[in-house]
């Protein structure tokens, strides 16, 4: 008979935390599990040993990530895991600091700490799990809640604008900005490899379902028909280059939207200014 | 592993074959006690491999049909899926 | 013997010479009155001697830095004022959660909110202790010299490395703004402790907050091969989240009992013609200062005035006072607020004992005069 022999599937196992009882916290076909899942086929096809690898996260249903994986984990405060990642990266340069967090824990309370790390350019790689909602909380509006879209705080329709993710990032600096859904995961853990490998703040926006909130309340269904929606809706880079602004108006472009190796990496520079400062310069 | 094309192609024409497909290793494993019943392996396959049990929880129906495209573990949020492919 | 190098220092360029002596290698922060100067000489020194600085985009991001530098094995330290604390309690706790060990300045000025940023104040003693939310035993140490602050940023960054836990530096503006000349400690002149490491393997033995004999655990920085969880849920040994009623009580008395048990390690006071004094002061920081001035003056007229010097305010040092208030019949409270380490002092000591306050909260410093009114009044 055939043996069984290790692929790539089973893989993911060997990057659970041992004693952590499984299955995970989150909702039956939670988008959290399938990012959860690139990120670790990303790391091994990388070749990181699990030692090197940080992942610090924040508060919020994708924030518990770090508890089930079989890296260092730090599990901080609302908002601030940008913070507490910058703290360890400065610290520790040759570490590789992963920052899992969501729409609400990075754009709204931790705005301020999301928009400085990306001027910054340190070398974190942040994947933004956006489901358009605050989803441990019970389905209240979001700072990506879309317009008009209904949540338990704006059950008459959001009156207020949302944030694009990726155009934010860039504007405010980050040197690697990509975007990819749960249901293009191959083409997501590529993202994520990218991003890990990318020298300087690295944001790759995973879009992601909550259909138990975001999904009921907007009628979008379960999680098979959220994650079709998100086939539908999305369009490569390529193909957004020969679509007009109208056409791409409810359309997630996903790929690499924007990449640079101009700007030095914060680590790097300091440590210049280290060494430049050891040889008794200014 | 199968590209997007062998997946339609699987799709449109089943394998006629004088093997016994039951014989071999099944070709994913599904961890039951992780599975949470969220159907998206069962939507998701392209050739129709999985059937709900009473649960909603998937089992090999057809698994003859497994053209190892990746999908279902790929997806599956609760890395309850493994590829026994070779 | 060599001569020993003395420098012209104001209080906060004290506390960078105190921090860096005790192996403070990562400095965050963000601007705030009265205590920027620690910021700027940390920028300054730290580069120099292979150390990180780095300048957050706010005082949530400067303390949430330092607890991601101490996980990774950094001894770390931010500077800020009242108002750049209010922000920090909320991961402070974290910091008490996930016991790191990290050390605050609060170059004190009056509130609250922003208040008056170039006054002097000691109006955050309570924030010190009950500043963020839940239980917890909170340590903060109080210099009152320019050279003490040198001497107690050391024991800042010794507790916190002892204890696993936060410490507060609870200095005032005067302190920080002040110049004196002062002695620039050598190697050996001071001990420093420093977190001990986990001496088990990595794996399930190991557990990173094991309720060991002091209740300490030995702590493993990120990248020594450990892999465990830091996380401000409540956790069990392991780092795993919890929500079993017995987990939490070991958690939280794990908490209490490292501090509680051995505040005798923690106490610092200094007590001066404590013994016949008919009246004794009460006081820590620039309070201090003018509670020792008249003292003096009134021992010179004939009237019997001790002082205790504190120089730990938290845990609050009941013992010590009550050994030292014993043959006194009168105790005089000074402070810059409007009643804050009173409450504190009626607690402990026993009835027949009159507590009093001399009180000053308009921003100016305590006078020797202004006490000595006060003593003649209690008289």
């Amino acid at each position: 008979m055939a043996t069984v022999v290790k692929q790539k599937s089973d893989v993911v196992l060997d990057y659970l935390r041992p004693g952590k009882k499984f299955p995970s916290v989150w909702c039956p076909g939670c988008g959290n599990g399938t990012v959860m899942s690139a990120i670790i086929r990303a790391v091994d096809k990388l070749g990181y040993s699990k030692d090197e690898v940080v992942m610090v996260s924040g508060i919020g249903c994708s924030s518990r990530m770090p508890i089930y994986l079989d890296f260092s984990a730090l599990h901080t405060t609302h908002g601030r895991a940008l913070a507490f990642a910058t703290g360890v990266k400065f610290a520790q340069p040759h570490m590789k600091v992963i920052v899992v967090t969501g729409d609400g824990d990075a754009l709204a309370i931790g705005g301020n700490h999301f928009i400085h790390a990306c001027r910054r350019n340190i070398d974190i790689t942040a994947v933004l799990i956006n489901n358009n909602i605050y989803g441990m909380t019970g389905g209240q509006g979001s700072p990506t809640t879309p317009d008009a879209a209904f949540s338990t705080t704006t059950p008459y329709g959001n009156a207020e604008k949302h944030f694009d993710v990726c155009d934010l990032a860039k504007a405010a600096g980050a040197t690697y900005v990509g975007r990819s859904t749960v249901y293009h995961a191959p083409q997501l853990e590529k993202q994520i490899a990218t991003a890990l490998e990318h020298r300087g703040f690295a944001l790759v926006e995973a879009i992601a379902n909550c259909h138990t909130y975001f999904g009921r309340l907007n009628r979008q269904g379960d999680a098979v028909a959220m994650l079709n929606m998100f086939k539908e809706r999305s369009v490569t880079t390529a193909k957004a280059k020969e679509m007009t602004e109208e056409e791409l108006k409810d359309k997630w472009v996903i790929g690499t939207l924007y990449e640079s190796t101009e700007k030095s990496e914060f680590c790097e520079e300091y440590q210049k200014l280290v060494d430049r400062v050891a040889k008794g310069g200014r | 592993m199968s590209d997007a094309n062998s997946t339609d192609q699987a799709r449109r024409k089943p394998p006629q074959t004088k093997y016994d497909y039951s014989a071999g290793p099944p070709p994913v494993t599904i961890n039951m006690s992780w599975c949470k019943a969220c159907n998206i392996c069962i939507a998701l396959c392209p050739t129709q491999v999985f059937e709900p049990d009473r649960d909603g929880k998937p089992v090999l129906a057809r698994q003859e049909y497994c053209t190892q495209c990746t999908l279902c573990w790929i997806h599956c949020p609760d890395l309850a899926i493994t590829s026994n492919y070779k | 013997m060599a001569e020993r190098e003395r420098k012209l220092l104001q209080g906060n360029q004290a506390c960078v010479v105190g921090a860096i002596y005790a192996g403070m290698r990562f400095y965050a922060g963000y601007p705030i009155t009265p205590s920027t100067e620690v910021a700027e000489g940390c920028s300054r020194e730290l580069p120099r001697i292979g150390g990180r600085f780095i300048q957050m985009e706010d005082e949530i991001g400067s303390i949430a830095a330092i607890i991601g530098a101490s996980v990774s094995g950094k001894k770390a330290m931010t500077a800020t004022s009242g108002p750049g604390y209010s922000l920090m309690v909320e991961n402070i706790g974290y910091a008490y959660m996930t016991e790191t060990p990290v050390v605050i300045v609060n170059v004190q000025r009056g509130g609250p909110s922003t208040g008056l940023p170039t006054k002097v104040s000691q109006s955050d003693t309570m924030q010190a202790r009950w500043g963020t939310h839940g239980d917890y035993n909170a340590i903060a140490v109080a210099p009152s010299t320019v050279a003490d602050t040198v001497v107690e940023t050391i024991r800042a960054f010794n507790l916190a490395e002892r204890f696993r836990t936060p410490v507060t530096i609870l200095l005032d503006e005067v302190i920080a703004h002040s110049r004196s000349m002062v002695e620039i400690p050598q190697e050996g002149d001071f001990p420093i402790v420093d977190r001990i490491k986990p001496t088990k393997p990595a794996g399930r033995d190991f557990m990173p907050f094991e309720v060991t004999e002091n209740f300490v655990s030995p702590m493993a920085s990120y990248g020594d091969g450990y892999r465990f969880i830091v996380t401000g849920l409540t956790h069990d040994q392991h780092g795993f989240t919890t929500n079993r009623a017995d987990e939490t009580v070991v958690k939280l008395e794990k908490l209490r009992n490292k501090i509680t048990r051995y505040e005798e390690e923690i106490y610092k006071q200094e007590a001066r013609w404590t013994d016949d004094a008919d009246i004794i002061l009460v006081a820590y920081g620039s309070a201090a200062r003018a509670s020792l001035q008249a003292a003096q003056i009134a021992r010179e007229a004939g009237v019997k005035v001790g002082v205790i010097q504190l120089y730990t305010i938290w845990p609050f040092p009941e013992k010590p006072l009550l050994d030292l208030c014993a043959k006194t019949k009168k105790v005089i409270v000074a402070e810059l607020n409007m009643g804050q380490l009173v409450h504190e002092v009626r607690r402990v000591l026993p009835g027949d004992i009159d507590v009093h306050s001399v009180l000053r909260y308009d921003g100016e410093i305590l006078t020797p005069l202004q006490v000595l009114e006060k003593v003649d009044e209690v008289m």
